[in-house]
């Protein structure tokens, strides 16, 4: 008698188990399959070419009722199997009993829905069959559409409906697109190009609550307080194996229905295949290793020695234009070696890893035509030592190459401005070049690029050298660091000429060499960041000098030195006794009075920072930036309040100078005095920004120093006003913030661009000082504020993150 | 072995340190750009400088005092300068973070 087989669930696992089955032996078993679905086996995996509207579902399904009917296979299509009974060895269907000899789960997986307030509103749906597709293929142009979940699913759904019209929002909790499959660089890549196809991401974003009206999704609210008004939400997180009925039953289940290597379960007659399952602690979400499965179980059915095996995997994601693909693990770590290829030009990007002499894992953005080489000799772990040199290239390259250094330049559009000065984009230069500009100062005569500050001398070179190829020598510039070929001034222009608001749009348009740079060029690129965009760019303290990190000088025993501020160099009783009590209190070794005004308090231990902080804030003071490239102190004398030679308030305008300017980074430190007279107590003369008061005025005068040069500062301009030379300096200060290469002091700065420019611009071309007041007081709205009171809130940060000492006395 | 829970890796900034305090000395746990962990001594070879508090990047950490940059993995010491930190087997489990208590306790009797 043929043994009776039922299989629950008519999806790619156990439809793929039926195939090899009927196809080996057609008269073996008398099968029954039920589906929760109205219909059979389709290619859920194409539903995303069918919600695009490339594919139609007729063209996905992949068993037709003539299918079926051929292998004498009795469909309940439409009806859940609803309850087992292992006795009677009977599956309860919705509308009757099938006995079983042999039963198959492949019941698959429920998307996960987070439970949040609104999940269960009409318009808010997943995506995993036909129903979900179809829902939406109805959303076209006037839509408005938002998919929670930046993952492989969510991503094919925006991408569906953003190419039927829609107005598609993702929102990720992440900070990058993919974040288990792709890294940050591939990941920022794919954004770029959601982006061009005119789909909004939102990464670091947390939904709360999807807001209702009438019963229907009307908004999503993000913790933030966005609101996305949208018409349909799809909810893309994640999914759950389908195991409730299993456990009903009475099989062993954990994530998944437990399963071995031959996808048996706990009850000898009773096997699972699929994504409802979990072998050796692995559950599963792509159809490769459910096909292994449904082999095996084939075999298994027919008595034959087979086992399943787990093996690497490689994602695709099916979104015309984003061409990605990553495999094996590539997570830097033990014995790891990176390969990191960048072509801005091209928009591509390729990682692989490395561990000894094999390929373990590898990230393609853009160029993914080898990618089954590469997946290729992960599977097999192939010795890759002996083209290692040029393995990256792929299977088709041998003999060496290397990337561009100039194909970030070649990649600019022609309208990318070169020279901010004269407003000169890149087609004008290479028109001159074409026109007979071929060299430096042709293209100065011609264009006026390079020919004012002077910041763009260097693109303006590698434009000559792009155009005109080995007729131009190029003089040789400093790079940044090893991870790159640009000078600081390129880094500069180009994150702001190519609108780069991140590090990682930094390290691929700009082919960078290493993954996330180094101590030299990181803190230079996140100043370059913050400064051009202050409200965009959020600041990376991790990519800072320690100092800056932990807002306190590091001493050379590990301990911190703590300069509150005294704004002009002004104190009080109140503030004193506060010093001094926290003094006592944290057993601060030294108290000394410094250069700058204000009083040191030197050898705080780490741990005590955020609590001695806490202490001084409660007094009102503050943190005095002794530590940061940023503004340091405003020195003062006392000025007409009461000196016999004071002409003009100079300890009221040093305050109001530190009250503005404080927070504020810059590319190295800045100081600044203010001196009542020409006797010039404060030493005005030899700080960045120096004023001194006369009887007509204010004389400001820039770039002095003295440290390791002494200087003498230069006039820049008298004015009649207080409030004018509040503006002159506000101006001055962010000129040298926009231009400045890290690490130089003004005067450094001045050096380069000349103080004729800075005059220029600075102080007679009066739009461009409001210009210049407007954006620094737009950077000044978000770092004007007292690092020490945030800081103060992550004390656990501060201290050891355990303490083995204390378990090991015990 | 014996492992023991250090905390979540979420207790690391990304691309930064934190410091355990053991009876062979302080170690810093290093969690780099692409969320892997790392267990070295916190002390540098040169003078003393504490290396938690170091600029991490790639898999390499730079020490504040005065840029020497090591490897995180075999603790060498890269470039020009010469010399070497200890590591310790550090695992994850999950978003768990654990350090193998018994090497810990070994190098301190040895
Ligand atoms: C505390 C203080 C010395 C004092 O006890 O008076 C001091 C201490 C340090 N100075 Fe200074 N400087 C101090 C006033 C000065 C002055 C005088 C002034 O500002 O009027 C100068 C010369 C003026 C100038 O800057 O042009 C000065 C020129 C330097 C330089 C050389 C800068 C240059 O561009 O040449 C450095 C090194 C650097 O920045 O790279 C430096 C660096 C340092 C560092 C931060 C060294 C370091 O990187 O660890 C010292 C930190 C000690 C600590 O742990 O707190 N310090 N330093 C002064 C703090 C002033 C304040 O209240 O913020
Ligand atoms: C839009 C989309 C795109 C995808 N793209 C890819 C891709 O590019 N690459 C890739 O590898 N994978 C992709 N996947 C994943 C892939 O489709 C799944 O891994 C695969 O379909 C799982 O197969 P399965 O047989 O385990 O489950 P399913 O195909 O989900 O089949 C399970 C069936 O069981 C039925 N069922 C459940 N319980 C019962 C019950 N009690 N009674 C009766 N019937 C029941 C369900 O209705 C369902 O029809 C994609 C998935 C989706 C949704
Ligand atoms: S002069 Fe040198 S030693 Fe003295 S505080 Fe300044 S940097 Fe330190
Ligand atoms: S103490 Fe580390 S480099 Fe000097």
């Amino acid at each position: 008698m043929k043994q009776k087989l039922v299989v629950i669930g008519a999806g790619m696992a156990s439809g793929r188990v039926l195939e090899h089955l009927t196809d080996a032996a057609p008269d073996a078993f008398d099968i029954t399959l039920f589906n929760a679905e109205p219909r059979g086996n389709y290619n859920r995996i194409m539903l995303s070419p069918v919600l695009a509207g490339d594919q139609t579902y007729e063209d996905i399904v992949t068993h037709d009722d003539a299918w079926y009917a051929e292998r004498g296979i009795t469909c309940r299509f439409g009806e859940k199997a609803v309850k087992i009974d292992r006795e009677l060895k009977v599956v309860e269907g919705e509308n009757g009993h099938v006995p079983y000899d042999k039963l198959i789960f492949g019941t698959g997986s429920n998307p996960f829905m987070i439970p949040m307030p609104g999940h269960d509103l009409d318009g808010v749906i997943a995506y995993r069959d036909l129903e979900d597709t179809e829902q939406m293929m109805g959303m076209g142009a006037g839509n408005k559409v938002v998919v929670i979940g930046g993952g492989l699913l969510g991503l094919e759904a925006a991408a569906g409906m953003a190419a039927r019209g829609a107005d598609v929002t993702v929102v990720h909790i992440m900070g990058h697109l993919m974040e288990r499959q792709l890294d940050p660089a591939a990941g920022y890549l794919l954004k770029k190009s959601l982006e061009e196809k005119g789909i909004t991401v939102l990464l670091n974003a947390k939904s709360t609550e999807i807001a209702g009206k009438d019963g229907k999704a009307r908004a999503l609210l993000l913790e933030d307080g966005t609101e996305l008004p949208c018409d349909l939400l799809v909810m893309a997180v994640g999914i759950r194996p389908n195991t409730a009925l299993a456990q009903e039953t009475g099989l062993a289940v954990g994530r998944g229905i437990h399963v071995d290597d031959q996808m048996i379960t706990s009850d000898a007659d009773i096997y699972a295949v699929g994504e409802c399952v979990e072998h050796q602690g692995e559950v599963f979400g792509l159809v490769a290793p459910l096909y292994d499965q449904a082999k095996v179980l084939a075999q298994t059915l027919l008595g034959e020695d087979a086992a399943f095996k787990q093996r690497s995997l490689s994602t695709k994601l099916k979104v015309t234009g984003c061409d990605l693909f990553s495999a094996g693990d590539f997570a830097e770590g033990e014995t790891r070696e990176d390969i990191v290829f960048r072509d801005p030009a091209r928009g591509v990007y390729k990682r692989l890893v490395l561990e000894g002499d094999k390929l373990v894992g590898a990230v393609m953005y853009g160029d993914t035509g080898d990618s089954n080489w590469f997946f290729g000799l992960i599977r097999d772990g192939e010795d890759v030592s002996e083209m290692r040199e040029t393995l990256i290239f792929g299977p088709a390259y041998q003999g060496g190459g290397s990337a561009d250094p100039l194909s970030a330049v070649a990649a600019l559009p022609p309208e990318a401005e070169i020279c901010g000065c004269n407003g000169v984009c890149k087609s004008d230069i290479t028109t001159a070049i074409e026109g007979g500009a071929t060299d430096l100062g042709a293209i100065r005569a011609t264009t006026k690029a390079s020919a004012s500050c002077g910041t763009c001398t260097g693109l303006v070179e590698q434009l000559l050298q792009v155009t005109l190829g080995d007729d131009f020598q190029m003089p040789t510039a400093q790079p940044v660091c090893g991870c790159c070929e640009l000078t600081h001034e390129d880094v500069r222009r180009l994150i702001k000429s190519q609108e780069l608001k991140s590090q990682e749009a930094v390290w691929q348009e700009l082919g960078w060499k290493t993954l996330n740079g180094c101590h030299v060029c990181r803190p230079a690129v996140n100043y370059y960041l913050l400064a051009d965009w202050p409200v965009e760019y959020q600041d990376d303290p991790q990519s800072r000098f320690v100092n800056e990190r932990k807002h306190a000088n590091i001493q050379k025993d590990g301990t911190f030195s703590v300069v509150p501020r005294m704004w002009g160099g002004i104190t009080n009783p109140a503030e004193l006794r506060a010093i001094a009590d926290a003094a006592e209190k944290y057993d601060v070794p030294t108290v000394k009075v410094t250069g700058g005004q204000r009083i040191d308090l030197l050898g705080v231990k780490g741990a005590d920072l955020p609590y001695i902080w806490s202490d001084l804030n409660k007094a009102g003071l503050v943190s005095g930036h002794a530590y940061s490239k940023g503004l340091r102190t405003v020195k003062t004398c006392v000025g007409t309040d009461h000196c016999r030679f004071g002409t003009q308030d100079s300890t009221g305008l040093g305050v109001k100078l530190e009250k503005i300017l404080w927070g504020s980074w810059t590319p190295h430190k800045l100081k600044l005095a203010v001196s009542g007279c020409p006797r010039n107590c404060a030493e005005a003369t030899c700080k960045d920004i120096g004023l001194v008061c006369v009887d007509s005025g204010f004389q400001i005068s820039i770039g002095g120093a003295a440290g390791m040069d002494v200087k003498e500062t230069e006039l820049l301009v008298q004015v009649p006003t207080e409030d004018e030379a509040i503006e002159v300096v506000m101006a001055v200060t962010q000129a040298y913030r926009e231009g400045g290469k890290y690490l130089d002091r003004l005067y450094k700065w001045m050096a380069k661009v000349g103080l004729d420019w800075i005059k220029e611009t600075v102080v007679d071309d009066l739009e461009n000082r409001r210009a210049l007041v407007e954006r620094f007081e737009l950077s000044q709205s978000i770092y004007r504020k007292d690092p020490w009171a945030e800081q103060a809130k992550e004390a656990p940060r501060f201290a050891p993150m355990a303490d083995l000492t204390l378990e090991a006395a015990e | 072995m014996s492992w023991i829970d250090i905390g979540h890796i979420d207790d690391i900034p990304l691309r930064g340190a934190r410091v355990v305090k053991t009876p062979v000395g302080c170690i810093a746990l290093f969690r780099t750009g692409a969320n892997k962990v790392f267990a070295a001594s916190d002390t540098c070879p040169h003078k003393g400088g504490p290396l938690s508090e170091g600029i991490v990047h790639g898999q390499s950490v730079t020490c504040p005092l005065h840029n020497w940059v090591f490897d995180l993995h075999s603790g060498q010491a890269q470039g020009a300068d010469e010399g070497q930190i200890a590591t310790y087997p550090v695992q994850l489990d999950g978003e768990r973070i654990l350090l193998d208590s018994t090497s810990l306790g070994q190098r301190s009797a040895a």
